[in-house]
Protein backbone atom coordinates (compact mmCIF):
# COMPACT_ATOMS: atom_id res chain seq x y z
CA UNK A 1 0.00 0.00 0.00
CA UNK A 2 1.48 3.61 -1.40
CA UNK A 3 0.93 6.58 -2.04
CA UNK A 4 3.40 8.88 -3.53
CA UNK A 5 2.76 12.47 -5.17
CA UNK A 6 5.75 13.67 -7.47
CA UNK A 7 6.91 15.61 -10.77
CA UNK A 8 7.96 13.42 -12.41
CA UNK A 9 6.77 10.83 -14.99
CA UNK A 10 6.49 7.57 -13.83
CA UNK A 11 6.83 4.04 -15.73
CA UNK A 12 3.63 2.20 -15.64
CA UNK A 13 4.85 -1.35 -16.21
CA UNK A 14 7.42 -0.98 -13.74
CA UNK A 15 5.41 0.63 -11.33
CA UNK A 16 2.91 -2.39 -12.00
CA UNK A 17 5.27 -5.11 -11.38
CA UNK A 18 7.39 -3.71 -8.58
CA UNK A 19 3.33 -3.70 -7.05
CA UNK A 20 2.71 -7.74 -7.55
CA UNK A 21 6.66 -9.28 -6.99
CA UNK A 22 6.81 -11.50 -4.80
CA UNK A 23 3.21 -12.57 -4.10
CA UNK A 24 1.81 -15.33 -6.17
CA UNK A 25 -1.69 -15.26 -3.86
CA UNK A 26 -2.36 -12.43 -6.40
CA UNK A 27 -4.05 -13.43 -9.52
CA UNK A 28 -5.67 -9.87 -10.85
CA UNK A 29 -3.95 -6.64 -11.31
CA UNK A 30 -5.99 -3.90 -12.60
CA UNK A 31 -5.06 -0.23 -13.11
CA UNK A 32 -6.57 3.31 -14.36
CA UNK A 33 -3.83 5.87 -15.78
CA UNK A 34 -5.22 9.31 -16.30
CA UNK A 35 -3.76 11.43 -19.08
CA UNK A 36 -4.09 15.31 -19.53
CA UNK A 37 -6.48 15.95 -22.88
CA UNK A 38 -5.90 18.65 -25.82
CA UNK A 39 -9.72 20.02 -25.27
CA UNK A 40 -12.23 20.73 -22.35
CA UNK A 41 -15.27 22.28 -22.79
CA UNK A 42 -14.89 23.05 -26.64
CA UNK A 43 -11.50 24.90 -25.82
CA UNK A 44 -7.83 23.98 -26.94
CA UNK A 45 -5.60 23.05 -23.95
CA UNK A 46 -1.40 23.85 -24.54
CA UNK A 47 -0.69 22.90 -20.93
CA UNK A 48 -2.14 22.41 -16.95
CA UNK A 49 -0.92 23.11 -13.81
CA UNK A 50 -1.55 21.19 -10.65
CA UNK A 51 -1.43 22.35 -7.35
CA UNK A 52 -2.04 20.26 -4.18
CA UNK A 53 -1.84 20.74 -0.39
CA UNK A 54 1.41 19.20 0.60
CA UNK A 55 1.00 17.29 3.77
CA UNK A 56 -3.42 16.47 3.51
CA UNK A 57 -2.88 15.68 0.14
CA UNK A 58 -1.06 12.17 1.40
CA UNK A 59 -3.15 12.28 4.09
CA UNK A 60 -6.69 11.82 2.04
CA UNK A 61 -4.89 9.34 -0.13
CA UNK A 62 -4.23 7.31 2.48
CA UNK A 63 -7.32 7.26 3.73
CA UNK A 64 -9.22 6.42 0.54
CA UNK A 65 -6.56 3.73 -0.09
CA UNK A 66 -7.16 2.68 3.72
CA UNK A 67 -11.39 2.55 3.11
CA UNK A 68 -10.79 0.79 -0.32
CA UNK A 69 -8.65 -2.06 1.53
CA UNK A 70 -11.74 -2.09 4.47
CA UNK A 71 -13.99 -2.62 1.77
CA UNK A 72 -12.46 -5.26 -0.86
CA UNK A 73 -10.13 -8.03 -0.18
CA UNK A 74 -6.44 -6.17 -1.47
CA UNK A 75 -2.98 -7.38 -1.50
CA UNK A 76 -1.30 -4.77 -2.63
CA UNK A 77 -2.96 -0.39 -3.90
CA UNK A 78 -1.03 2.20 -5.46
CA UNK A 79 -1.96 5.52 -6.00
CA UNK A 80 1.33 7.77 -7.76
CA UNK A 81 0.06 11.50 -8.43
CA UNK A 82 1.91 14.28 -10.56
CA UNK A 83 1.99 17.92 -9.79
CA UNK A 84 3.40 20.52 -11.90
CA UNK A 85 3.13 21.67 -15.26
CA UNK A 86 1.80 18.87 -18.16
CA UNK A 87 1.20 18.91 -21.67
CA UNK A 88 -1.54 17.15 -23.35
CA UNK A 89 -1.14 13.21 -23.58
CA UNK A 90 1.28 13.56 -20.33
CA UNK A 91 0.54 10.98 -16.77
CA UNK A 92 -1.45 12.63 -14.42
CA UNK A 93 -2.34 9.77 -12.18
CA UNK A 94 -1.70 6.07 -11.83
CA UNK A 95 -4.16 3.79 -10.13
CA UNK A 96 -3.35 0.13 -9.22
CA UNK A 97 -5.40 -3.05 -7.31
CA UNK A 98 -4.04 -6.02 -6.80
CA UNK A 99 -6.32 -9.07 -5.36
CA UNK A 100 -6.94 -12.70 -5.63
CA UNK A 101 -9.35 -12.21 -7.79
CA UNK A 102 -10.22 -9.99 -10.73
CA UNK A 103 -13.87 -8.30 -9.28
CA UNK A 104 -11.97 -7.05 -6.39
CA UNK A 105 -9.35 -5.51 -8.02
CA UNK A 106 -11.61 -4.04 -10.44
CA UNK A 107 -14.15 -2.67 -7.98
CA UNK A 108 -11.68 -1.26 -5.88
CA UNK A 109 -9.93 0.34 -8.62
CA UNK A 110 -12.92 2.07 -9.80
CA UNK A 111 -13.50 3.29 -6.18
CA UNK A 112 -9.86 4.71 -5.63
CA UNK A 113 -10.20 6.81 -8.58
CA UNK A 114 -14.03 8.13 -7.80
CA UNK A 115 -13.15 9.36 -4.41
CA UNK A 116 -9.30 10.51 -5.55
CA UNK A 117 -11.25 13.06 -7.57
CA UNK A 118 -13.43 14.23 -5.01
CA UNK A 119 -11.38 14.37 -1.87
CA UNK A 120 -7.68 14.75 -2.83
CA UNK A 121 -6.95 18.19 -2.51
CA UNK A 122 -5.31 18.95 -6.18
CA UNK A 123 -6.43 21.71 -8.35
CA UNK A 124 -6.03 21.93 -12.27
CA UNK A 125 -5.15 25.20 -14.32
CA UNK A 126 -5.51 25.02 -18.09
CA UNK A 127 -3.54 27.43 -20.77
CA UNK A 128 -5.98 27.99 -22.82
CA UNK A 129 -6.11 30.66 -26.13
CA UNK A 130 -8.38 32.77 -24.22
CA UNK A 131 -5.25 32.78 -21.00
CA UNK A 132 -5.04 30.33 -18.15
CA UNK A 133 -8.42 29.40 -16.07
CA UNK A 134 -9.23 26.81 -12.93
CA UNK A 135 -10.68 24.16 -13.92
CA UNK A 136 -14.39 23.89 -11.95
CA UNK A 137 -15.47 20.40 -10.50
CA UNK A 138 -17.40 18.42 -11.95
CA UNK A 139 -21.16 17.17 -10.10
CA UNK A 140 -20.67 13.89 -12.57
CA UNK A 141 -17.48 13.30 -10.58
CA UNK A 142 -19.76 13.98 -7.40
CA UNK A 143 -22.21 11.51 -8.95
CA UNK A 144 -19.10 8.50 -9.58
CA UNK A 145 -18.35 9.43 -5.68
CA UNK A 146 -21.27 9.17 -4.76
CA UNK A 147 -22.15 5.75 -5.97
CA UNK A 148 -19.87 4.10 -3.28
CA UNK A 149 -20.91 6.51 -0.44
CA UNK A 150 -23.09 3.44 1.09
CA UNK A 151 -20.16 1.48 1.44
CA UNK B 1 -3.32 30.59 13.77
CA UNK B 2 -2.09 29.67 10.18
CA UNK B 3 -3.92 30.55 6.95
CA UNK B 4 -3.64 28.54 3.68
CA UNK B 5 -5.43 29.65 0.16
CA UNK B 6 -4.94 27.19 -2.76
CA UNK B 7 -6.04 27.63 -6.10
CA UNK B 8 -8.46 30.40 -7.56
CA UNK B 9 -8.87 31.52 -3.90
CA UNK B 10 -4.97 32.23 -3.54
CA UNK B 11 -5.01 34.45 -6.78
CA UNK B 12 -7.73 36.36 -5.46
CA UNK B 13 -6.32 36.88 -1.75
CA UNK B 14 -3.68 37.36 -3.24
CA UNK B 15 -1.69 35.14 -1.14
CA UNK B 16 -0.47 31.63 -0.22
CA UNK B 17 -0.10 31.56 3.25
CA UNK B 18 -0.72 33.83 6.52
CA UNK B 19 -0.33 33.67 10.09
CA UNK B 20 -3.08 35.71 12.07
CA UNK B 21 -4.19 35.91 15.98
CA UNK B 22 -7.45 34.52 16.39
CA UNK B 23 -9.79 37.29 16.08
CA UNK B 24 -11.86 38.35 19.43
CA UNK B 25 -15.12 36.60 19.36
CA UNK B 26 -14.05 34.20 16.39
CA UNK B 27 -15.16 30.31 17.88
CA UNK B 28 -15.69 28.39 14.96
CA UNK B 29 -14.88 28.29 10.68
CA UNK B 30 -17.93 30.44 9.29
CA UNK B 31 -16.72 33.07 12.34
CA UNK B 32 -13.44 32.99 10.84
CA UNK B 33 -14.80 33.49 7.60
CA UNK B 34 -16.66 36.37 8.10
CA UNK B 35 -14.19 38.10 9.43
CA UNK B 36 -11.85 37.27 6.75
CA UNK B 37 -14.22 38.52 4.28
CA UNK B 38 -13.99 42.31 6.32
CA UNK B 39 -9.87 42.14 5.42
CA UNK B 40 -10.46 43.79 2.11
CA UNK B 41 -12.23 43.01 -1.23
CA UNK B 42 -10.04 40.09 -2.47
CA UNK B 43 -11.28 38.16 0.68
CA UNK B 44 -14.73 39.31 0.17
CA UNK B 45 -14.95 38.26 -3.71
CA UNK B 46 -12.67 34.89 -2.90
CA UNK B 47 -15.05 34.31 0.23
CA UNK B 48 -18.54 35.64 -1.46
CA UNK B 49 -20.21 31.99 -2.45
CA UNK B 50 -19.32 29.35 0.17
CA UNK B 51 -21.10 26.70 -2.22
CA UNK B 52 -17.45 26.52 -3.71
CA UNK B 53 -15.35 27.18 -0.98
CA UNK B 54 -14.17 24.09 0.81
CA UNK B 55 -12.67 24.45 4.37
CA UNK B 56 -10.03 21.88 6.40
CA UNK B 57 -8.66 22.11 9.81
CA UNK B 58 -5.83 20.91 10.64
CA UNK B 59 -5.93 18.67 7.01
CA UNK B 60 -9.31 17.37 7.75
CA UNK B 61 -12.29 18.48 6.19
CA UNK B 62 -14.67 20.46 8.05
CA UNK B 63 -18.01 22.15 8.41
CA UNK B 64 -18.83 26.42 8.43
CA UNK B 65 -19.51 25.02 12.71
CA UNK B 66 -15.88 23.11 13.02
CA UNK B 67 -14.37 25.24 16.04
CA UNK B 68 -11.17 27.38 15.44
CA UNK B 69 -8.61 27.86 18.14
CA UNK B 70 -5.22 29.28 18.44
CA UNK B 71 -2.04 27.04 16.31
CA UNK B 72 -4.80 25.86 13.99
CA UNK B 73 -4.07 25.34 10.77
CA UNK B 74 -6.97 26.73 8.37
CA UNK B 75 -6.85 26.00 4.66
CA UNK B 76 -9.60 27.54 2.18
CA UNK B 77 -10.00 26.42 -1.66
CA UNK B 78 -12.45 25.39 -4.19
CA UNK B 79 -13.59 22.14 -4.78
CA UNK B 80 -10.75 19.62 -5.93
CA UNK B 81 -9.71 19.12 -9.38
CA UNK B 82 -7.37 15.98 -9.50
CA UNK B 83 -7.45 12.74 -10.66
Amino acid sequence: MAVRVQREDFDIGAELGALTRGNTRIGGLTSFVGLVRDMAGGDAVGAMTLEHYPGMTERQLEAIETEARRRWPLDATLIVHRIGRLEPGDRIVLVACASAHREAAFQACHFLIDWLKTKAPFWKQEETPAGPRWVDAKSTDDDAAARWERG
Amino acid sequence: MKLLYFAWLRTKIGTAEESVDLPAGVSDVGGLIDWLRGRGPGYADALANLAVVKVAVNQEYVGLDHPVKPGDEVALFPPVTGG
